[in-house]
């Protein structure tokens, strides 16, 4: 009925799909979300700009070469060299024991509040997983450094004051409620025909949930595995705390190690002077930190879309 | 402008009279120039380590004289000197005495007439984690051999320091590149300023440095000695062998200079003709002069001597002329 009455819109006496007078008000709404909407853009656009011009500075004295072939970390120090490798390695490690703890623990309690919880046991845990987000960077370092640590060393793991271990611990706890709370969001979409499908069939509460919630849940499942991934690598102030200032290429996790973030936080809260090469290697380093995470947005833009509908 | 240099040098005077003998009575000089408001520029350079001592003078005298503007350039002793000699500075931050062969010359040829004065005894620590039991004095060329540049990724155990030391992993911490500390240790151990290895823990918060050898049997770290007077109970601090024997760090050690070579005295250059023609400068340098303690408290130094305060005073008012 109603899709016969939108064709015969056509005919100007019956229908005008036009307001006869322009409505004033949704033109102010419209224009005040359009230019929400253009904050972000001009804002990434702005940061692109603002990193890209000291960089393209910084490569002009530093060869782009060494800054990816050279193993050594010293911007600061005599003779200075430019091997951002070690921050990248660092970067990477810390990533690594992050996601180690954050996408088993954080699925595992997406699929247990989704599936599993009785609906009192999950307005329980829920809003706790919630707090545990809400917990500042800088607490959670500290947590690392002073509770993490010492404790790691009663357990008899040989670490030191500052190490990866108790930092990329750290960082994945803050992440468990990114990957729980969108993971679960996702399978709480899953339509309930499909469970009922699968129990029809006999299935187990086990099966249900790996074999059909989770692979029709799959693209917010991956959604919020990359958005972790890339907030672990952006983690700035844990890894400052408790995770060392040593720049070296190592993958032991007792060991210390310097992020590309927790370089550009330690130098700059320094007195590097303006202009200096010291100063644009910030921005150097800046810039690559923002291509990494551009390209694993693009990726998780990619397999979103990729596994998206299969179910819908 | 003659009237007021003479008014604030009256002042001053008397408030010299009260301070002679403790440096203490920062509040005596404040009541006694407080009449006076000067006001204009003085400028300062040079080194680094000295700028935070000049720079906390500044900031005590800018409340009692709000009028006059403090500048401290911190363009190193040697970028310091030249600026001076040029006739650029009003006072020059060093933390060493000028060169007579080729810094003094060019002053003397553009005719600036000067004096210095030692405001503050410079001294690092050499600490080391309270449960290490096997070291308790360290050569300057074991320090040179844990901290040059070619140490870097090859000394990393205490048994290579010295075979007696036993089979621990050496974990190194200290200020990052930005600190006067980092110049002066470098320069003096490693033999040229900003050379040293670059794998250790490097921060410009010394706290950062105090966890890092606190928490780390093997660990060895530096910094200025007053700010481990406020860790002792959880850092050793090692004894330096300068060639003449190992002689603890402490503020006498330091004072009388038997802390060698990881102490030093540090000074400003005024220049005459400033003192003589500008009150506000003659109104800063006293009152530097007069609340050395307070001041070098506040910028983690080691204060002079009492004998160094009234040698100070007096070659002042030689200079006020």
């Amino acid at each position: 009925m109603t899709t016969q009455d939108l064709t015969a819109g056509t005919q100007p006496e019956a229908f005008r799909l036009r307001a006869e007078r322009r409505r004033w008000g949704e033109v102010v709404v419209k224009a005040c979300l359009a230019l929400c909407a253009l904050v972000s853009v001009a804002t990434t656009v702005g940061i692109i700009v603002a990193l890209v011009v000291p960089s393209i500075e910084f490569f002009r004295e530093v060869s782009i070469v060494d800054f990816f072939t050279d193993d050594r970390w010293a911007p600061l120090f005599k003779p200075a060299s430019f091997g951002v490798r070690p921050l990248l390695v660092g970067t990477l490690v810390i990533t690594f024991w992050a996601c180690v703890v954050c996408l088993p623990c954080g699925l595992g309690a997406a699929i247990y509040m989704s599936e599993y919880a009785r609906p009192r046991v999950r307005n329980i845990i829920k809003p706790a997983l919630e707090t545990l987000a809400g917990i500042p960077t800088v607490v959670l370092g500290f947590f690392a450094l002073t509770f993490l640590t010492p404790h790691f060393q009663d357990l008899g793991l040989d670490v030191g004051v500052f190490n990866v271990l108790a930092a990329g611990t750290a960082v994945g706890i803050l992440l468990i409620p990114v990957v729980a709370s969108i993971s679960e969001d996702a399978m709480v979409a899953v339509p309930q025909d499909l469970r009922d499908g699968a129990y029809a069939l006999g299935s187990s509460r086990l099966q249900v949930s790996t074999r059909i919630v989770v692979p029709a849940a799959i693209s917010g499942i991956v959604a919020s595995f990359v958005l972790a991934i890339s907030r672990a690598i952006g983690e700035t102030m844990i890894v400052l705390i408790a995770a060392g200032g040593i720049a070296q290429i190592t993958f032991d996790p007792r060991e210390q190690v310097q992020t590309m973030t927790a370089f550009i936080g330690a130098t700059g809260i320094g007195d590097v002077p303006t202009g200096s090469i010291e100063y644009k290697t910030i921005f150097a380093v800046g810039l690559t930190l923002f291509v990494i995470t551009f390209v694993m947005n693009m990726i998780s833009i990619r397999l979103v879309r990729k596994y998206r509908d299969v179910y819908e | 402008m003659l009237t007021l240099a003479v008014l604030a040098l009256g002042a001053a005077g008397c408030g010299r009279g009260d301070d002679d003998d403790e440096g203490a009575a920062a509040g005596t000089t404040a009541a006694d120039t407080g009449g006076e408001q000067l006001s204009g520029d003085v400028e300062a350079d040079g080194s680094s380590t000295v700028g935070p001592l000049t720079t906390a003078a500044a900031e005590s005298y800018r409340e009692q004289q709000p009028g006059v503007n403090v500048t401290v350039g911190i363009s190193g002793t040697g970028g310091g000197f030249e600026r001076f000699c040029a006739g650029e500075t009003d006072i020059s931050d060093a933390s060493r005495p000028i060169h007579d062969d080729d810094e003094a010359p060019v002053c003397a040829d553009a005719g600036i007439e000067y004096q210095n004065y030692q405001v503050a005894v410079d001294a690092l620590t050499v600490v080391v984690n309270s449960e290490n039991d096997w070291v308790t004095c360290l050569t300057t060329e074991q320090l040179k051999k844990i901290w040059e540049p070619k140490a870097e990724g090859k000394i990393t155990n205490w048994n290579q320091i010295d075979p007696s030391f036993p089979d621990q992993k050496l974990t190194l911490a200290g200020p990052g590149t930005d600190s006067g500390t980092f110049d002066y240790f470098t320069d003096e151990i490693n033999g040229e300023e900003g050379a040293s290895r670059t794998d250790y823990n490097a921060s410009e918060d010394d706290n950062v440095v105090v966890q890092a050898v606190a928490g780390d049997k093997g660990g060895l770290g530096y910094f200025g000695y007053t700010y481990y007077e406020e860790n002792t109970d959880t850092l050793k601090a090692v004894e330096i062998d300068g060639g003449d024997g190992c002689v603890a760090p402490s503020r006498e050690s330091a004072q009388d200079g038997a802390y060698t070579p990881l102490s030093r005295p540090l000074f400003i250059y005024v220049k005459t003709e400033s003192i003589q023609t500008k009150p506000q400068v003659a109104g800063f340098v006293d009152f530097y002069l007069n609340n050395l303690d307070t001041i070098a408290e506040a910028a983690q130094y080691i204060t002079v001597p009492d004998d160094v305060v009234s040698e100070n005073l007096s070659k002042l008012q030689t200079q006020e002329g």
